[in-house]
């Protein structure tokens, strides 16, 4: 007797669950397709200048993440665009020179950034003296950023010598690209 | 010849019997006899000169006395130890053994049952005797050098101890052999350290002067470069970048703790003051690359190099009264040498436009270094006080790191000419030029520690 009751119920359920999918279906059938965006608006309980505001701020959101994007694309050029040197040297060439002044305009439109200037050696010559060359490398850049108005304690440097080579390699062209100072935002 | 009984070496052992007695005096116990004719510590070899002619040494295989398995076992591995130790000196060439007329294994090892004859035929110019016998681990080794056509017992020593102390006991007497033949202790029983990169990044590692034992001694996941031994073996000095930084770090390898001197900037190229707890490096934490003293505890003494540029990688002279080291501020880096009392310095090396990595030599008299020239590394030798210098290494890839053997008669160096850097030995000549060992990765900086006895 139960069990009769119980599956009687849930084919009632079942067959109103039915009846108000269908009338769902039935209503957004009839919507209006020419009501338009103010209709619909108002249906939503919105008012136009909500919608005006709402507008507004997802441009500005798109125009955030434009400047975010742009941001983090100046910060990757800022981090990988390393600076070259001569063979034993440790002077600013000119081009060095140029991307230093774009290095120190991005340092003051984002005054809250440390940064980490590394040295590095191509491999020829000796392990130790290229410590000590590495770290004149990143020390003429920080002096250079220095002498652009980058404050002194927002500048670090190390030397890491010819121990971290960005290219392997035998000849000039792995030599020159490994003669570098790198920078790292903290 | 005065020789020892049996009897009383059967006595010295028994005496010697209790292992922890051993240890606890640490000490091989030697028995000389004198030889019949007294030598004078006259050099047979001057190991300076460049035309060396390697003087044949005929090792036969050492007698077993009590002839048990062990001691047969024992016997042949002291043989073989000191038969590599000789041969790798350079200036001694260990016979083929297939030539020898007579086995003194089996007719006797002392001068009244060796037949002189029978050697100088062959061309042997020295023999060295061997008899072993070994009782529940402890052993007795008697060794004689002769010299067959003098018809003389040259040297002759009694080692008593435990077999695991046979090495130390061969090299014992090898050095005997290179202080009667050169005038000096030799290389056995130094220890060269050097970095290897087997584990992925620069580490520290120890081996014998022969490269055999390797041990690892550190263990930072970083860059670790530069080892430099104190005088008495027992601290070693390197920079790591553990830390981030390159620091200075001073291990004492007794207790394996480290002294971490960490000062802005680099904290590098460490170099022993000889004979004391001090040492020399460069420190850029006032802008400048320059060298200082520091105590071995980690304490600035004072500034050795005032000028501005790079100066780095000091190196001692053996009285400790100069330094030789690099330096930029003629534009190029060159050779200097320095004075430890008043600073004052002058410039050693003007041949090229890139000498670095100075070593001194431990008769005072020489500095090995690296030349580059057109981009080919090269080690040079200079004498202490200028002139010309000579090329030791040549049209063989890239060669750095030159370091002195304790008895200057060998320098180590690592070399790329067989691809990937490994560390090579030649003679102070450039002569002999061989590979130490192989092992993963690349190697190099080899150090190479003072000389057995000086510990």
């Amino acid at each position: 007797m139960g069990k009769k009751i119980v599956v009687r119920i849930m084919v009632l359920l079942f067959l109103s669950a039915m009846m108000l999918t269908v009338s769902c279906a039935k209503k957004s059938v009839e919507t209006d397709p020419s009501a338009g965006i103010e209709n619909q608006g108002s249906q939503d309980g919105l008012s136009a200048e909500e919608i005006a505001r709402q507008k507004a701020l997802e441009e500005e959101r798109l125009r955030e993440e434009a400047m975010r994007k742009a941001i983090a694309a100046e910060r990757e050029r800022f981090e990988n665009q390393d600076i070259y040197f001569d063979f034993d040297s440790s002077e600013l060439v000119p081009d060095a020179r140029m991307l230093l002044k774009e290095k120190a305009d991005f340092l003051t439109r984002n005054s809250g950034l440390t940064v980490t200037i590394e040295g590095h050696c191509d491999d020829r010559g000796t392990t130790e003296y290229n410590l000590a060359l590495g770290e004149r490398r990143a020390m003429s850049a920080k002096r250079y950023l220095q002498d652009l108005g980058i404050a002194e304690f927002r500048l670090n440097t190390i030397s890491y010598g010819e121990e971290r080579p960005v290219v392997q390699g035998n000849d000039e062209s792995a030599w020159s690209r490994n003669r570098r100072a790198h920078f790292v935002i903290r | 010849m005065i020789l020892m009984t049996q009897n009383s070496g059967v006595k010295l052992m028994a005496a010697l019997n209790s292992r922890k007695c051993f240890l606890l005096c640490g000490l091989l116990i030697v028995v000389v006899f004198f030889p019949a004719v007294a030598v004078t510590q006259h050099a047979y070899i001057n190991i300076n000169n460049p035309l060396i002619r390697k003087i044949p040494v005929a090792i036969p295989f050492f007698k077993a006395f009590t002839g048990h398995e062990d001691e047969v076992g024992l016997g042949k591995n002291a043989v073989d130890i000191m038969s590599s130790a000789l041969d790798f000196t350079g200036y001694l060439e260990v016979m083929d053994r297939g030539s020898f007329i007579e086995n003194p294994a089996q007719k006797g090892i002392t001068g009244s049952e060796i037949n002189y004859k029978n050697w100088t035929v062959i061309g042997s110019e020295l023999l060295i005797t061997g008899g072993i016998m070994e009782q529940n681990g402890a052993v007795r080794l008697e060794l004689r050098l002769f010299d067959p056509f003098k018809e003389t017992l040259l040297i002759g020593k009694v080692y008593t101890g435990h077999k695991a102390d046979i090495k130390s006991m061969v090299y014992r007497f090898c050095a005997e052999i290179s202080l009667l033949l050169t005038g000096k202790l030799g290389v056995f029983g130094s220890r060269i350290a050097f970095v290897s990169t087997v584990s992925g990044n620069k580490e520290i590692f120890v081996c014998d002067f022969d490269g055999g034992n390797i041990s690892r001694i550190t263990n930072f996941n970083n860059i670790t470069m530069s080892p430099a031994w104190s005088s008495d073996g027992n601290f070693l000095a390197f920079t790591s970048y553990a830390k981030g930084n390159p620091d200075l770090y001073i291990r004492d390898l007794r207790s394996n703790k480290n002294v971490v001197f960490s000062k802005k900037g680099l904290n590098i190229t460490p170099a022993w003051l000889p004979g004391q707890f001090a040492l020399a490096a460069t420190l850029s934490f006032s802008g400048d690359q320059d060298i200082y003293l520091l105590t071995g505890s980690g304490e600035v003494k004072r500034q050795l190099t005032k000028e501005m540029g790079i100066d780095v990688s000091p190196a001692f002279s053996p009285d400790g009264t100069k330094f030789a080291f690099v330096s930029k501020r003629s534009g190029t880096p060159q050779i200097y040498i320095g004075d430890s009392g008043s600073g004052s310095s002058s410039r050693l090396t003007f041949k090229g436009s890139y000498n670095t990595s100075p070593a001194w030599s431990p008769d005072g008299d020489k500095i090995a270094y690296v030349g580059v020239v057109k981009n080919s590394i090269n080690i040079y030798v200079i004498g202490a006080n200028g002139g010309e210098p000579t090329q030791l290494t040549s049209g063989q890839g890239d060669n750095e790191d030159p370091s002195w053997s304790p008895d200057g008669n060998l320098i180590a160096f690592s070399s790329t000419r067989q691809g990937a850097s490994r560390i090579f030995v030649m003679t102070s000549t450039g002569s002999d030029q061989r590979l130490l060992f192989t092992f993963g990765g690349a190697q190099t900086d080899p150090a190479w520690s003072s000389a057995y006895g000086n510990k």
